[in-house]
């Protein structure tokens, strides 16, 4: 039993992590119907700006708050530089710019900052709580509670403010939200910035245990893509269960399915994603929205 | 001055043009109808005055020119506009539409008696505050969405077909009720509408738009009572 609860925690944080790209994706698709490729990468960068402010010699929490805030400037420039000229392009123009700026994010971090691993300091304090036989990590507590504490902001941003109701608006009809007098390119605008940062948050928070590399979101870009899909890509809440899902499960397979290990434990939630979104292709808690005529 | 005066209003989607330079004027506090069958560029006129399409001429608007501002600088002149096809956000609940009719304002005892109102004034929809717009009848989603463009307090009301798709009876209710927004609120409105015997009935000033131009335009009354207008271009 201690193995599964110890899997399960584990699962749980890198769930977490998953999670917090797979909001960001879902936050882009819902207002603009553009699935970001480059999400993992604007994350992996957001994770390298926090080493570089540390590396200047600012505290770890500081150095990731300002990274995030950074984050959030660029991700209202990328939006209103490179994706705005294309949102109402196919889907394939979008699918290559997003490719593109995903490659081009890639390559800037390696030129500035290399190819070579980079330890990214520890946000957390070593060491973990012992209950019973099962050892929870602070790191993995402090990833999920920032998880939840992210969640729970959007929420209430979305549910109780102006800009939240505006935000949402935008998403469903931009039309009466033009009518209505909001600024239509500038809620899409912010809610670029606030993706890039949730993603940042996601980034910054794996970067400890992923280390620092350019390509150090691939993985968690994937996951994150799948949690999307298998939540509902319009639902902030379905992102976050399926993404600790993913998390759990994946671990789970490694650790008892003796043939799978952790080389195969990648393909077992991605099957489970497959079988369920046979049968419910909006995912688990996404909308099939039917109006009334 | 009237409160909306428009003088050779041209616009139309890319190389189509459609509308060819009209003009029309609505005084303060009255109810304009824009009178036209099918494609004759009723639509068209309520998307140039709120900015939606690209637009030449003159709107100006309490005096100020609106031709080259963005949809969002005109509605904040307090012009709101209910689209064809209802313009509420059919995955909102009513509450949050009203929320969301009222974004300009920051008023917030305003705001809320307003909505007060609009229950008062749509009973229906108090019933139904908590369901999403999507799920309401045709005829509650007109209301609904008259009731979003009166959370604006506008000075003034466009209307584009509120007939359309409505049973006879619920066309009757939702005519009655702009009458009655009209004489309570002193609201002006500038309604278009096929239906022109009901639109006739509740107008002061009338214009009748035929592919693109105004071909007649007087009292409601003279329009009404002109049996060659009648016949060319009303069918009634």
């Amino acid at each position: 039993m201690t193995k599964f609860f110890q899997l399960v925690i584990a699962g749980i944080e890198i769930g977490s992590i998953y999670a917090l790209v797979a909001l960001a994706i879902v936050i882009i698709y819902a207002s603009t119907g553009l699935k970001n490729l480059a999400q993992g990468e604007m994350a992996m960068f957001s994770a390298f700006i926090a080493y570089q402010f540390h590396a200047w010699g600012l505290g770890i929490w500081l150095a990731l708050i300002l990274a995030i805030l950074t984050t959030f400037v660029l991700g209202m420039g990328v939006q209103q530089v490179v994706l705005k000229p294309v949102q109402d392009s196919s889907l394939l123009t979008v699918v290559i710019v997003t490719l593109g700026l995903f490659l081009g994010l890639n390559s800037v971090a390696g030129f500035i900052w290399g190819y070579m691993m980079l330890a990214f300091p520890a946000i957390f304090p070593e060491g973990a709580l012992e209950i019973g036989s099962v050892d929870i990590s602070y790191a993995a507590i402090g990833v999920f509670a920032v998880l939840l504490a992210c969640a729970g902001a959007l929420f209430a941003l979305f549910q109780f403010t102006k800009i939240g109701l505006a935000m949402r608006a935008v998403a469903y009809n931009k039309e009466t939200s033009m009518l209505v007098g909001v600024q239509v390119n500038r809620v899409i605008m912010v809610g670029f910035g606030l993706a890039a940062s949730l993603g940042a948050v996601g980034g910054i928070f794996a970067a400890p245990k992923l280390f620092l590399d350019p390509f150090m979101m691939l993985t968690v870009l994937i996951y994150a893509l799948a949690s999307a899909a298998f939540g509902g890509l319009d639902s902030p809440l379905g992102a976050v269960i399926a993404g600790l899902f993913i998390g759990v499960i994946e671990n789970l397979a490694g650790g008892y399915i003796g043939f799978i290990g952790s080389d195969l434990k990648i393909v077992v939630p991605l099957v489970i994603i497959l079988g369920t979104l046979l049968f419910r292709p909006q995912g688990l808690l996404g909308r099939k929205y039917i109006p009334r005529v | 001055m009237s409160l909306l005066e428009v003088n050779n209003l041209v616009a139309g989607y890319g190389m189509v043009q459609v509308l060819n330079g009209i003009s029309l004027s609505v005084e303060d506090g009255e109810v304009a109808v824009v009178l036209g069958a099918n494609g004759a560029g009723k639509t068209t006129t309520l998307r140039a005055l709120t900015g939606m399409i690209k637009t030449s001429g003159s709107v100006l608007f309490e005096g100020e020119e609106m031709v080259g501002k963005k949809t969002d600088q005109i509605v904040r002149r307090r012009i709101a506009h209910v689209p064809q096809g209802r313009g509420t956000v059919a995955q909102m609940d009513v509450d949050e539409n009203l929320d969301l009719g009222a974004y300009i304002r920051t008023d917030k005892a305003g705001i809320a008696a307003d909505k007060q109102k609009m229950f008062e004034l749509f009973p229906r929809l108090a019933e139904r505050r908590k369901q999403s717009a999507g799920s309401l009848s045709g005829g509650e989603q007109q209301m609904l969405a008259i009731a979003r463009a009166l959370m604006m307090s506008p000075r003034l009301l466009l209307l584009d077909e509120p007939s359309l798709g409505l049973a006879p009876l619920i066309i009757r209710s939702v005519f009655d009720t702009l009458r009655q927004i009209n004489t309570e609120f002193g609201t002006t409105m500038l309604v278009v509408e096929q239906n022109a015997n009901l639109a006739l009935s509740i107008a002061k000033t009338a214009f009748v738009l035929e592919t693109g131009d105004i071909v007649a335009g007087g009292s409601a009354e003279q329009i009404a009572a002109d049996d060659t207008i009648r016949k060319a271009y009303l069918g009634i």
